[in-house]
């Protein structure tokens, strides 16, 4: 980012949520030199000298939002989305920071690959990008990557993204190694003998469907091989995308112990089920439809039962799970205007995260708090990366991510910033949204430009 | 006028029709009393001016006693004569045909049954009903045959059969006897027995009700909806 | 008003008992023209049908393509492999291509469930799901309602047993939602490594499995006690290599159909089967050729019923077609 682009800005009237540092009051927020200057102690009405100012009225200013599991896509793919278009979503989204994950061609499995990837976000990201390196070369479960090469070319964690590390050995031994790093392990939780070819969650659905089941043992079995592991090596693990009652329990049980396990959850599993494959948008209809086999809705692992719905969202609402990561996982039309035994795993997130959990906030206060939805999308994340940011302290680089609670919208692919558009909430009225992104002191993103 | 009980539910039946009366479902059950004259075939005819009786009972009776000998006499009372009715109605006047001759001659024609709807020309209208099975019990070739039909019209019906029937055969001669004709002819298509000559307006529905299917003998001529 | 007209066959979930006893009635016509020595009428005359197979099935192949042909259409027989995919040319090509060609149904068999729902969202043309993946396949259940109606009358209240491979079958999907539709008990029998997970043997569905009031015997016995109907259907050897079974042997011993099985069954109880079968697997040899057998004659019924279904589904002018809902 151009440093002469930086103004001082002064974000006035807005009610200001930062969970990190217990904060939610209206409050003005300065901005100078990229950096959070100072939240004041109240919306006092005047503004300093030289300030831009942006009224926040009505709004709630929220830290940027920090994801810990996106899919760029670049370098290989870059017809599904690039460095430029990702970063951009990310930024309409809220989001400031999004962790790259290592599946792109090459793998990132090498410093010179992370390094590229940085080289590329330096140049054309609208935010923060940083780097997943993967824990096996090529991501093939046979041989540890260079972890310690990858840790110096700036990684976060290591992830070979959705390729479960199915040898035990070497997931032990690749938690082993990081302890030295001080770096998460991110598997990707599944048993795939267990999982039996399964395209969607085991259940009513899928036998009405006719379509294989993935039972959620699957994922359960891996996350709780993972925590014995963890246990064992007193490494660092983070479990991606959660979505059983079974995981939650074992998590429940490890954080019990005292392991050092985090979890994350993603917000097609705190608002979507399976029922959403029949494509009614959570209808269950009375026959099977053209409609049905909504291949948008195919994703790993699979939208699951209310039951576990329910249970994921108490379980970030209590802190058992850590942060809301949203798995975006851009495809192209072709990779999804076919059967749903051929269409490719994922889903478009990063533009419809907040405002799809904060509907379903809205729609039962008592689930889940404003206070720890954001908490989740920031200082959640940011602990988990051990970096400033996720808060609106004082020094911290001024990523700020303002919210509209009241606008509905209905959501409309077609006018994403991503370059794909395979979202099942296609037509679907939310309401809350992100009106205004901040990253490093600069407005990224502005809806009134793009509405 | 008096009243007579009818049962809802083999009406439904025997017609094809989901729906008699303007209840949607038809709640009458199967004690619902009609009036005699009042149609209840179709939604439509119970919305209508109660319709015309052009023929009755007796009418029909005596119409195709003189047809029975009419198809005698012009097929000097050939034993091998088969009767072909197409469904529906026409299935059973061909059977009270057969069974007149053979009161009067003590043969029994061979009656069969021919449902020319897949012959048609106008599939659009074919599809209202189901096919039905069509039944022709004997050899056509070489032998004089009878189609038999309630009413001619376009003569459309009557063209589908006769390229239905031929599959069936290389009849000697093909006839026609119908119980009415109502003009508007669209084909080349001219009967050789008639009930009755009954000139129509186009926006009019001529409805044959038989014993073996409505409960009752009679021609009603009423307005299409 | 008449309802608008039917435009595909997917599935029997969205036909109700009368239309579908419409297609049943219309095939008793239909049978009787199978059967003439002239088999053919021009009732669908200058219509094209493409038969699109994914899948290699000689009998509901060529049974599609008799009935179209004795209908007076147009039957082009398209052999697809879902290899060709590899080769870069995807379902939606396939189909934009025939589309293309003026067809006016598409009959389609594809390993994959929901293929025809997915092409029925891409063509103008009528499609008839001949057979998808796990799902669903309409026209083996028509026709055995067909067979099994002709030999019972009214299905209202007859016990129904369905024993085999359930988790993989679309035979068994359409055919326990046929039969329930026409007031049929169902019941099924299959070793539990068969059966979907939420369902549990000696227990009656609920409405939210989406087979509600789906019976599931304890054991075959229990299913073809007292049935009308035993219907067995194929197990395939793949079962066995995907450790669902430990061996056809003990599949033939537990679940096979045999003559004390079928003694076991109501007087007069039918016995079906799909095809093809593994005989003195899933179904004793004696049985499957013995006087409560009809398994050959759902073959036969097999066109009759076709034919019911691609006249019901192509008959209608194209002009009629495109217009309908637009007018009373």
């Amino acid at each position: 980012m151009l440093l002469a682009a930086r103004k001082k800005l002064a974000i006035r009237g807005g009610r200001v949520i930062d969970p990190a540092q217990g904060i939610d009051r209206i409050a003005d927020v300065l901005i100078s030199n990229g950096k959070i200057e100072e939240i004041t102690g109240k919306s006092d009405g005047h503004t300093p000298d030289g300030y831009e100012q942006i009224d926040a009225s009505g709004l709630i200013v929220s830290p940027g939002f920090v994801d810990l599991h996106t899919h760029l896509r670049e370098p290989g793919q870059e017809w599904k989305e690039t460095i430029a278009t990702g970063t951009q979503a990310a930024a309409w989204g809220g989001f400031t920071t999004v962790c790259a994950m290592p599946n792109t061609e090459p793998v990132q499995d090498t410093a010179s690959v992370v390094d590229d990837v940085m080289r590329r976000a330096e140049a054309v990201g609208v935010v923060r990008v940083l780097p997943i390196g993967a824990i096996s070369v090529g991501q093939n479960g046979k041989r540890l990557a260079p972890m310690g090469e990858l840790a110096d070319a700036g990684v976060i964690g290591f992830s070979d993204d959705g390729n479960p590390v199915s040898d035990a050995n070497l997931m032990r031994q690749a938690l082993a190694y990081s302890v030295d790093l001080g770096l998460p392990i991110i598997n990707h939780a599944e048993d795939k003998r267990l999982g039996a070819g399964g395209v969607m969650n085991a259940g009513a659905v899928a036998t009405r469907l006719g379509l294989a089941g993935v039972a959620a043992e699957a994922e359960t079995a891996m996350v709780t091989r993972d925590l014995q592991l963890a246990g064992l090596t007193g490494a660092r693990l983070h479990i991606p995308h959660v979505s059983t009652i079974g995981s939650i329990t074992a998590l429940r049980s490890a954080k019990e112990r005292g392991l050092n396990v985090t979890a994350e959850v993603t917000p097609h599993h705190l608002t979507l089920t399976d029922e959403w494959v029949y494509g009614q948008h959570g209808e269950v209809p009375e026959s099977v439809g053209p409609e049905s086999y909504d291949t948008n809705t195919k994703v790993n692992p699979p939208l699951r039962s209310r039951a576990d719905e329910e249970v994921l969202i108490e379980a970030l609402a209590e802190g058992l799970i850590d942060v809301i990561a949203t798995d975006h996982a851009p495809h192209a039309a072709t990779d999804k205007i076919c059967t749903y035994n051929e269409a490719a795993y994922g889903i478009n997130v990063l533009e419809t995260a907040f405002s799809s959990i904060f509907t379903l906030v809205d729609v039962d206060p008592k689930m889940l708090s404003l206070g720890r939805l954001i908490e989740s999308l920031t200082a959640g994340p940011a602990a988990i990366l051990g970096r400033d940011l996720g808060s609106l302290e004082k020094g911290y680089s001024a990523d700020v991510t303002l919210i509209d609670p009241e606008m509905k919208w209905t959501v409309n692919p077609q006018a994403f910033a991503s370059k794909s558009v395979n979202t099942p909430l296609a037509g679907v009225e939310l309401t809350g949204r992100v009106v205004i992104t901040i990253y490093q002191g600069t407005k990224v993103f502005d809806l009134r430009n793009h509405g | 006028m008096t009243d007579r009980k009818i049962d809802a539910c083999s009406v439904i039946v025997a017609t094809g029709h989901a729906r008699i009366c303007d209840l949607d479902p038809c709640q009458h059950g199967k004690d619902f009393f009609v009036p005699v004259n009042r149609p209840v075939i179709g939604r439509a005819s119970v919305a209508n001016e109660i319709d015309k009786v052009v023929l009755t009972g007796d009418d029909i009776r005596r119409a195709l006693t003189r047809i029975s000998h009419e198809i005698l006499e012009q097929n000097r009372a050939a034993r091998d004569l088969v009767l072909v009715g197409l469904h529906t109605r026409g299935v059973h006047l061909a059977k009270r045909l057969g069974d007149n001759i053979e009161k009067f001659e003590g043969f029994a024609p061979a009656v069969g049954s021919l449902d020319p709807r897949l012959w048609r020309d106008d599939p659009d209208k074919a599809l209202d009903q189901p096919l039905q099975p069509s039944e022709i019990p004997t050899e056509v070739t070489d032998r004089p045959v009878v189609i038999v039909d309630d009413v001619l019209y376009t003569g459309r019906t009557v063209r589908a059969a006769m390229e239905a029937l031929l599959d069936f055969g290389r009849a000697k001669r093909i006839q026609l006897a119908v119980l009415v004709d109502r003009g508007h002819r669209e084909l080349p298509i001219r009967p050789d027995y008639v009930g009755k000559n009954i000139p129509t307006a186009h926006g009019e529905r001529v409805q044959v009700r038989i014993t073996e299917i409505d409960g009752e003998d009679a021609v009603l001529l009423g307005r299409e909806r | 008003m008449m309802a608008d007209p039917r435009r595909h066959l997917l599935d029997l979930d969205d036909l109700d008992a009368l239309e579908i006893e419409g297609l049943l009635n219309s095939a008793e016509g239909m049978l009787e023209i199978a059967g003439r020595d002239v088999r053919k009428t021009p009732a669908l005359r200058g219509k094209t049908i493409i038969t699109l197979f994914f899948e290699n099935s000689t009998r509901t192949r060529v049974s599609f393509e008799q009935a179209g042909k004795i209908l007076g259409a147009d039957v082009i027989n398209v052999a697809a492999s879902t290899s060709s995919l590899s080769k870069g040319e995807s379902l939606l090509n396939t189909v934009k291509t025939l589309e293309a060609m003026q067809i006016d149904a598409l009959v389609v068999r594809h390993p994959h469930s929901g293929a025809p729902y997915f092409i029925a969202n891409h063509t103008d043309a009528s499609v008839v799901n001949a057979g998808d993946g796990t799902h669903a396949h309409p026209t083996q259940s028509l026709l055995d309602l067909f067979t099994v109606r002709k030999h019972l009358g009214d299905l209202a209240g007859k016990r129904i047993a369905i024993v085999g491979d359930i988790l993989y079958s679309r035979v068994a999907r359409s055919d326990i939602i046929a039969f329930q539709k026409m007031g049929a008990e169902v019941v099924v029998s299959c070793p539990n490594t068969l059966l979907p997970d939420e369902w549990q043997p000696g227990s009656i569905l609920g409405q939210q499995t989406g087979f509600e009031n789906l019976e599931i015997a304890r054991n075959v016995d229990e299913a073809v006690e007292g049935a009308d109907v035993v219907m067995a259907l194929r197990i395939q050897q793949e079962r066995q290599e995907a450790g669902h079974l430990p061996s056809l042997r003990e599949y033939s011993d537990r679940w096979g159909i045999n003559s004390r099985r079928m003694a076991m069954a109501h007087d007069g109880a039918l016995l079906m089967h799909p095809g093809p079968m593994n005989e003195g697997v899933e179904i004793a040899s004696d049985v499957a050729h013995g006087v409560q057998s009809v398994i050959e004659e759902q073959v036969r019924s097999g066109v009759a019923v076709r034919m019911a279904v691609l006249y019901a589904l192509c008959a209608r002018s194209r002009s009629a077609r495109n217009g309908a809902g637009t007018e009373n």
